[in-house]
């Protein structure tokens, strides 16, 4: 046996009894209390937390935070409330984003993966180059091209000008250039992640499929819809159900570059949930607003992993 | 090896191997990657005239580390944000290596009661989304009167269920036999872990270091929010900062950005392939 169990398996829990598994026990938990300590007070207490104050009105500068049961999520739902209209705008423009960017998010890293994946020299080097950006911070990123896509100043536009092209884009401040923007650095910033993973998952394709394929007379689009996308599949489940997550979560180029313009149409849930919370202090809608955002986003999951499945079959 | 597969494996790679094609687009892709990059750290060179002026030629004329200077010795403590990041980036990896490597310890190695029930609720959290923490974390760092201070950054970051997961992994993996043998010597838990797993572990902590600084080091949402005052700013949030006070001083504002960029830059050169390995690994795995 390579890897044999230091202590014997054990069934329910009959198996630990008496003073020796209560030492067990005790020691176990000195390890684990250092953890669980941070751990029970910021990522267990606050998720129930954060239930309790979306059942008030909850000003942090008032000392009463009045209850007022599910009213929050009530008003996210009603036509015409302080919250609906906004609310609904961001959400609006996450969806925008998301499904703009995450097929490029799939596309382009795939094709990297594809071609990263034949027999090249200096791979590594390559693969170092694409993953780059990701280490960055979205900030870097986003100061970067605010200053590359200046409608005015910027260096995209007077290379523009320079190649006879139109250039009087308005990148950052007007749709759907603002969208194009967002997405296209994006992928910029992070096409590096999906390439990595999607490299590895073709690196586990079993070659042999491919001899098999090749004697079949299958040609290069064949073998891609029948050895290659098949042999994908575990890892794509996963990739998409990532990159689905992160650009749901979009924030911080929107906060930067477009600041959520032009008006509020590039303001994405995140943003407004941030703003409304920790800016103009209703932490009971916004809190609210936080476990809608949660409750679609699983809703969706589960879905992609639904469709995902039926695939396989 | 027998010749037999050798020469499969070679058909194989004949059949993928690449053209002229494909060393076009990789060198093209590289191009659109590393060009914005280089313009970035060129026009830190510039001046605020010159970059304003030519935006499409690269290199400064003249070449001036002014903006450099700038910020140095200008009323944004810049340096102060670098030192923050430092200490706050390297405080959080230090806590999660001693804490995530002590409980991935307990979870992967010892028998105990409730172990199920913590290991299903350390990896329950890994499905919730950071938004739900926002506002509550916001409020209980506010009663420790954390607000506006590097804790703020630290300690609410470091609890996070992957350190955990990814070292219970690791451990899950590592042979039984020394730590028997150990064991039959009188050794205790403590003296195991301590003596055994974690240098057996030293590739798997170095990832998960170089991950934890990394993720901290490029936090922004949660910083903005919990970091008020100039001088207790991180980099992210300052950079943030740094482009609304030097809004049209493009040269200022990137070499701001280049001084965010270096230290993960030169980390992630050195640890290129752990990190690309367990981000490719979390995929396949996943």
């Amino acid at each position: 046996m390579a890897n044999p169990s230091i202590v014997p398996p054990l069934r329910g829990g009959s198996g630990l009894r008496g003073a020796a598994a209560r030492r067990k026990t005790l020691t176990a938990y000195l390890f684990l209390a250092p953890f669980l300590v941070i751990f029970g007070i910021f990522v267990l207490f606050p998720a129930v937390y954060g239930l309790w104050i979306s059942l008030h009105v909850w000003n942090p500068l008032l000392d009463d935070h009045p209850f007022v049961g599910l009213q929050n999520f009530f008003d996210l739902f009603t036509p015409g409330s302080i919250t609906y209209g906004d609310f609904w705008e961001s959400m609006r423009a996450t969806g925008i984003f998301v499904v703009a960017s995450v097929p490029f998010l799939l596309a382009v890293p795939l094709a990297i993966a594809l071609l990263l994946n034949r027999r090249i020299k200096g791979g590594t080097v390559f693969r170092g180059i694409f993953f780059a950006p990701y280490v960055l911070g979205v900030a870097v990123v986003s100061v970067l091209w605010r200053y590359l896509l200046d409608p005015q100043l910027g260096v995209v536009n007077a290379v523009l000008e320079l190649l006879g092209l139109p250039s009087d884009i308005p990148w950052t401040v007007d749709v759907p250039w603002a969208w194009i923007s967002l997405v296209g650095i994006t992928v910029w910033w992070t096409l590096g992640l999906n390439t990595v993973i999607l490299l590895a998952g073709l690196k586990g394709i079993n070659p042999d499929l491919y001899e098999a394929a090749s004697l079949d007379g299958a040609g290069a689009w064949r073998k891609f819809t029948s050895v290659t996308l098949p042999g994908l599949r575990p890892v794509m489940t996963f990739v998409v159900t990532v990159t689905l997550l992160s650009s749901a979560n979009m924030f911080g180029q929107s906060f930067l570059i477009t600041q959520g313009g032009p008006g509020t149409q590039t303001r994405t849930a995140i943003m407004y949930i941030a703003d409304q919370g920790l800016v103009q202090n209703q932490m009971g809608a916004a809190t609210a607003m936080s476990y809608v955002l949660f409750a679609i986003l699983a809703v969706v999951s589960v879905i992609n992993f639904r469709l995902q499945r039926d695939n396989t079959k | 090896m027998s010749t037999v597969t050798t020469t499969m494996q070679r058909g194989t790679r004949r059949k993928n191997a690449p053209n002229v094609l494909t060393y076009v687009a990789l060198f093209l892709i590289s191009f659109i990657i590393v060009v914005p990059l280089l313009w970035m750290l060129l026009t830190s060179f510039k001046t605020d005239f010159d970059a304003i002026n030519s935006p499409a030629s690269p290199l400064p004329d003249p070449f001036t580390s002014e903006a450099y200077v700038t910020l140095a010795t200008g009323n944004l403590p810049i340096l102060q944000w670098f030192l923050n990041s430092v200490i706050a980036a390297t405080a959080q990896t230090v806590i999660i290596l001693v804490t995530a490597s002590a409980a991935a310890y307990a979870l992967a190695r010892l028998e105990f009661h409730g172990k199920k029930i913590v290991f299903g609720l350390i990896i329950a959290t890994l499905l919730v989304p950071g938004v739900i923490f926002l506002i509550p974390n916001y409020l209980i760092v506010d009663s420790f009167g954390w607000l506006d201070t590097l804790w703020a950054i630290i300690v609410p970051g470091s609890a996070g269920a992957f350190g955990v997961f990814f070292l219970r992994q690791f451990f899950i993996g590592l042979p039984g036999e020394i730590e028997e043998a150990a064991r039959v010597d009188g050794a205790g838990d403590f003296r195991i872990f301590w003596q055994i797993i974690l240098p057996l572990s030293r590739p798997a902590l170095a990832t998960l270091a170089v991950l934890s600084f990394l993720t901290n080091w490029n936090d922004f949402i949660w910083p903005i929010y919990v970091l008020l005052s100039p001088e207790s700013l991180t980099l992210q949030p300052g950079l943030s900062v740094l482009q609304g006070t030097y809004s049209t001083h493009f040269g200022i504002v990137m070499a701001g950005a280049v001084i965010a960029s270096v230290p993960v830059l030169i980390l992630f050169t050195l640890a290129q392939k752990q990190i690309v390995e367990s981000v490719a690994s979390s995929g396949v795995k996943g």
